[in-house]
């Protein structure tokens, strides 16, 4: 009886923590948010209030449309993103089945020198990457920050998948060896497929952080036809630093792309972290 | 029998990854670290040797900014330590617990900031901790507490503590769903029997599910390592390239944009932005070796 009170006691201090954490992570989300749709006036006297007809207003998001091009920035993202993610998955389960499959000199080595990337931070390079884009002439063109992203998406790309490509059977592999598939029809044909849940996780991983990366950006594409929405909206912010409705459009418009792919993905997510990929 | 076929298969599987990985990432790393031993004497490039980084540590006009960088950096990186990974550990803890409803649903609320970008983030609590919008001081007014406001992130003394916990408020979920991955790894039976032996509740944590989850509280620790020494975009962002007020929060990050992309009138400066990257890096990998060879094959491992 005894044990049976302080049980439900302990659940409750549980939810209560859980959901005071809750609020906490969720409520600038929500401010930002709630006051996006608000007249200046009703932002500033009732900061925390949902809006109403009364003070229910576009012009923050009227501003936006018209000054920003935030069509053009979100489409760079998009590229620069899903291009990434093409070029890691693709590379990276390559590496990862040449590593894994076949027994030759070098292999251990060249696994761990692949692996020197987890750990070092690209962005120690930027230097030599800027003079690097810039010699090549890929400064300003979305080529430079796929390809960075690419690069710092790959060691642990192949990490992951070398892991799961061992688990794929000796058997099946052999199987189409004896039936004269080439090693390249079975990469792609037989063992592509079943890592596909590897390569998901991989793909959650990195999209993420390329998405919101400030830093290559603002030193690689800087120039307007080229900005991705991070650093689109972090310019357009400064900008109009006094016009809280246009900030706060602005904010809530970054927000939302994110948000979403965050909803549909959110399971795929927590699954790749708590399967132990990153263990 | 014939000769065996040289394997190119294994080179083209190998050679993008291989390509990409060492043009974009491994040579511009020694490239740089090569670019800090030179300096531009006339528009030529000229070999100095260690004499930049003599600049960088000794030179008052640098070595002042500098230092003060690398201490808001340790700061930085103590705060989060002390506080992000404890919440962290317990938002874990308290999620992983056998019967609890709703966890689905707090575990993706409490993630969100993490996916949220640095731009969002700094201007969202830059507006709410405002003094001119109000939200901070009223919220606090309703709790009693309105005297203890102010503006925190224009006071040297309180910014690089405020920008911390904000960042700290990011990416607590990090460590809170690595934690989570490994508590929910831990067997029933060895749960079941530390119970039969009348092991439960806190002590159950604090001498069954703690020790089991040292390793991943190490790989924490060296993320949050590497990952405050590369810091910039929340800075940049809340306080603009100069780290104000008065570079009090500046980090190595910061430091390192301002001088090699130059800001206002100061023009940029390639082969000192190498060395402060230089810098960086070996704090980086002084970080990374104490973790592998001192405290990763100290710990004790165990397999279930």
């Amino acid at each position: 009886m005894y044990k049976a009170r302080s049980n439900l006691l302990n659940t409750a201090a549980m939810h209560g923590a859980l959901i005071l954490y809750m609020i906490i992570a969720l409520f600038p989300v929500f401010v930002i948010l709630i006051n996006s749709f608000k007249t200046r006036r009703a932002i500033f006297s009732e900061p925390l209030a949902l809006p109403n007809a009364e003070t229910f207003s576009w012009i923050g998001y009227e501003t936006v449309a018209q000054q920003g091009d935030f069509f053009l920035y979100f489409q760079n993202s998009m590229i620069v993103t899903v291009g990434s993610l093409f070029f890691i998955l693709l590379f990276g389960a390559m590496a990862a089945y040449a590593l894994s499959e076949y027994r030759f000199r070098g292999n251990l080595l060249l696994g761990l020198y692949m692996a020197l990337g987890i750990m070092i931070p690209i962005r120690i390079g930027t230097v030599a990457i800027l003079e690097m884009m810039v010699a090549t002439g890929l400064v300003n063109s979305l080529w430079a920050l796929i390809l960075v992203y690419t690069a710092q998406g790959l060691p642990l790309a192949v990490f992951i998948l070398s892991e799961f490509m061992h688990q794929v059977s000796k058997d099946l592999k052999d199987a189409g060896r004896i039936d004269g598939l080439s090693e390249y029809t079975i990469f792609f044909r037989l063992v592509l497929p079943l890592v596909r849940p590897a390569l998901a996780t991989v793909a959650v991983f990195n999209m993420i952080p390329i998405w919101n990366d400030l830093w290559f950006p603002l030193i690689l594409t800087p120039s307007e036809e080229v900005k991705t929405l991070t650093l689109g909206s972090q310019v357009f912010i400064g900008q109009y630093v006094t016009n809280w409705n246009a900030v706060l459009a602005a904010l809530s418009m970054a927000i939302l792309p994110v948000l979403i792919l965050y909803i549909i993905f959110s399971r795929q997510l927590i699954r790749g972290i708590t399967s132990g990929a990153v263990k | 029998m014939t000769k065996r076929r040289f394997p190119w298969h294994i080179v083209v599987f190998m050679a993008p990854a291989f390509l990409v990985y060492t043009a974009v990432m491994i040579f511009p790393l020694f490239n740089t670290l090569r670019l800090a031993l030179f300096t531009e004497i006339e528009q030529t490039r000229v070999f100095v040797g260690l004499q930049n980084f003599q600049t960088l540590f000794f030179d008052p006009i640098w070595s002042e900014q500098f230092w003060n960088a690398l201490a808001n950096n340790f700061w930085f990186f103590i705060i989060h330590m002390l506080v992000q990974n404890p919440i962290g550990i317990a938002l874990a803890a308290m999620l992983s617990h056998p019967r609890l409803r709703f966890a689905a649903l707090y575990r993706s609320a409490i993630f969100i900031p993490t996916i949220l970008s640095f731009v969002i983030v700094g201007f969202a609590w830059k507006l709410i901790l405002s003094p001119i919008w109000g939200i901070a001081p009223s919220m606090l007014d309703a709790i009693g507490l309105k005297s203890l406001f102010a503006p925190w992130l224009g006071r040297e003394g309180s910014a690089l503590t405020t920008l911390s916990l904000i960042s700290v408020w990011q990416f607590v979920g990090i460590p809170m769903m690595l934690i989570y991955a490994s508590l929910i790894s831990i067997p029933e039976e060895i749960l079941e029997a530390s119970e039969v032996d009348g092991i439960t509740g806190m002590s159950a944590f604090w001498k069954i599910k703690l020790p089991l989850i040292l390793p991943s509280i190490g790989i924490i620790s060296i993320l949050t390592f590497v990952g405050n020494f590369n810091a910039f975009d929340l800075i940049y962002v809340a306080q603009g390239a100069l780290a104000g007020p008065d570079f009090s929060t500046d980090i190595l990050g910061t430091f390192m944009y301002r001088t090699f992309f130059g800001f206002q009138l100061q023009l940029g400066d390639p082969h000192m932005g190498s060395a402060i990257a230089g810098a960086m890096f070996a704090i980086i990998l002084v970080g990374v070796c104490i973790y592998l060879f001192g405290i990763q094959t100290r710990l004790r491992r165990y397999q279930f």
